[in-house]
């Protein structure tokens, strides 16, 4: 059983070299391995020196869960169990985050909104846990096919949003969010998407660090707010209380705390663009007057369209955004600089990446936004419907 | 009365929304100036040494002997305080007071312009307070008063306060002490 009592100043519980994000991310030699999403989520954890993993089964993060329990049987993860349901599991790594353990836990779909309450109660705590959530369709009728439409509920619960396209950045993002989610002036949860099955259930080649070493522990008394801490004061009566009791909060502080907790989302961009190299990755032609504004596995799917179009001379960029919370809003006005056309190709029915570019771009850019072509329920987003969808738009009439 | 902050219609400005951040490490804040540290320690001083009824808040991570480097910085807030003619008031935890709080004698977070209206504060230094409670205090603080805020944060600052200082440690405390005590010289108070 591991203990963080049998940790070293240079090594974690269970035998792993301490070393820092950095060097974890941008300098350790890697190797070629060819792994699932699931598997390789294992691997980052097995990299990150958890304390704590609490799991409940859905579809398709199951897997992932099981895969991180199997963690903790090896000795990596210090603790690990099952939760009641969503809500259960949500609520109890809320627990073991405020006593100080760095937490991780995994969800997808329906699960993602039976444990709704708890994610803004997440941001209001300030707590810096990571969910990676592998996006599922929400009900009715019952599905478990791949659709990110639950992101959308997720948006405003003031918690950061990452999403990762391909396996490699699951394994690198999963990482480096834990590293900016506990900076003492962010110090907010994370969410790390990734589109299930498309990226959990698919087997890519990986480049992996060796599995000696993993990031330094978490100081919870680095924290913005107490941890829960009985023996060392200011004690745990400093933050139930006001966290909990509302009859004694004034409007004045729940609005100022409202703000701080978006605040400590703004304040993460800085880190967020060393770690992950930049919020939006650009791909295509710099001169193209038609641009796809991504994330997830539609990039992928947009820079086939890329290429397809590219062998009709049609010029076209692919501009993915890494990050939704914060949103890179900046950087995707310079990135639309000369667009004519602007497709936003997403696996959800309402269109909430279109929403969000559109509020970001209104009055600023003169590029038509097309808000398509969108797929749900697990249907396919073919590129040659991405193609379709541009062929109509600048060739009227006749198709692609 | 509020002021209308200029995060939408919120009394409770967001220097974020104003594209302000935490300064970068070995840096501080002036507003919305990134500065060297000794450029902020020089001004805090000069604002608390000229500004009436200055009062430092030491909060629960001085007040508390939690560790020795707590007890190490309690001694120089003390010697902080004699040097700046300040007060001293403390948050020293940070429930709401219930029915109401002495604002002559504590400060709160949840309340914290009470306090300085109560008692005419127009400069004070938050010291030792959890990041997040200082935080909500001083985007308080910065809507219903015009109290000129100082965070000295052990660990990356508040870009809500009019000047910041970060990773400051009980050394740091004894270089401010320093260029305090030449400040007040320079001055004559």
């Amino acid at each position: 059983m591991s203990k963080r009592s049998d940790m070293t100043n240079t090594h974690n519980w269970s035998g792993q070299k301490l070393v820092s994000t950095d060097y974890l991310l941008f300098e350790a030699p890697r190797e070629k391995h060819f792994m699932t999403g699931s598997e390789v989520l294992k691997e980052a954890m097995k990299r990150c020196t958890v304390d704590a993993s609490v799991s409940y089964p859905i579809t398709p993060q199951s897997e992932a869960a099981h895969l991180i329990g199997e963690l903790w049987a090896e000795g990596y993860v210090g603790t690990y169990f099952r939760g009641e349901n969503e809500f259960g599991v949500m609520s109890e790594v809320a627990g073991c985050a405020m006593a100080g353990a760095r937490t991780v836990t995994t969800t997808s779909g329906p699960g993602t909104l039976r444990a709704m309450e708890n994610f803004p109660q997440w941001s209001g705590t300030r707590i810096p846990c990571q969910l990676v959530l592998m996006a599922r369709g929400i009900n009715s009728p019952l599905t478990i096919q791949p659709d990110n439409l639950e992101v959308s509920f997720m948006l405003e619960t003031g918690c950061m949003i990452w999403y990762a396209e391909n396996v490699q950045e699951l394994f690198d993002m999963s990482i480096a969010a834990f590293t900016v989610a506990e900076k003492p002036d962010v110090h907010v949860p994370i969410i790390t998407v990734v589109d299930g099955f498309f990226v959990s259930h698919t087997r890519e080649a990986v480049m992996l660090p060796a599995d000696d070493i993993a990031l330094e522990p978490y100081d919870p008394y680095r924290a913005p707010l107490p941890p829960i801490d009985s023996e060392t004061p200011p004690g745990r009566f400093l933050r139930d209380p006001f966290v909990m009791k509302s009859n004694y909060i004034s409007y004045a502080t729940h609005a100022s705390w409202q703000w701080e907790v978006r605040s400590a989302v703004e304040r993460s961009r800085p880190y967020a663009e060393h770690y992950l190299k930049g919020l939006i990755h650009i791909t295509g032609e710099e001169d193209a007057e038609i641009a796809f504004v991504t994330c997830g596995t539609a990039s992928n799917q947009a820079k086939e369209a890329h290429r397809e179009l590219m062998k009709l001379g049609i010029k076209t960029k692919v501009i993915k955004l890494r990050t939704i919370r914060p949103f890179p809003a900046k950087e995707l006005l310079a990135a639309v600089e000369g667009i004519k056309h602007i497709f936003v190709p997403e696996f959800n029915v309402v269109g909430w990446l279109e929403k969000e570019v559109r509020k970001e771009l209104y009055n600023k850019c003169e590029a038509d936004i097309v808000g398509g072509p969108r797929v749900a329920g697990g249907m396919s987003m073919p590129a040659e419907a991405i193609i379709a969808e541009v062929m109509e738009k600048i060739n009227p009439g006749k198709g692609a | 009365m509020a002021n209308q902050g200029p995060a939408y219609y919120s009394p409770y400005p967001a220097a974020t929304y104003e594209g302000v951040i935490t300064p970068p490490e070995g840096k501080a804040l002036l507003l919305e100036d990134v500065v060297d540290e000794e450029t902020a320690m020089r001004e805090i001083a000069k604002q608390m040494l000229t500004k009436e009824n200055a009062t430092i808040f030491p909060g629960p991570q001085v007040l508390y002997a939690w560790s020795d480097e707590a007890k190490r910085k309690a001694t120089l807030i003390k010697e902080m305080a004699e040097v700046l003619n300040a007060n001293m008031i403390p948050m020293y935890d940070y429930r709401p007071k219930y029915p109401k709080i002495d604002a002559e004698v504590e400060i709160n977070p949840n309340h914290p312009n009470l306090t300085i209206w109560e008692n005419k504060i127009k400069a004070a230094i938050f010291i030792g307070v959890h990041c997040h409670y200082a935080n909500v205090a001083l985007k308080i603080v910065r809507a219903e008063t015009d109290c000129y805020t100082i965070a000295m944060c052990a660990l990356s600052g508040h870009e809500d306060a009019m000047a910041t200082i970060r990773d400051q440690h009980a050394s740091d405390l004894e270089k401010f002490i320093k260029i305090a005590k030449e400040v007040k010289s320079e001055l004559g108070v």
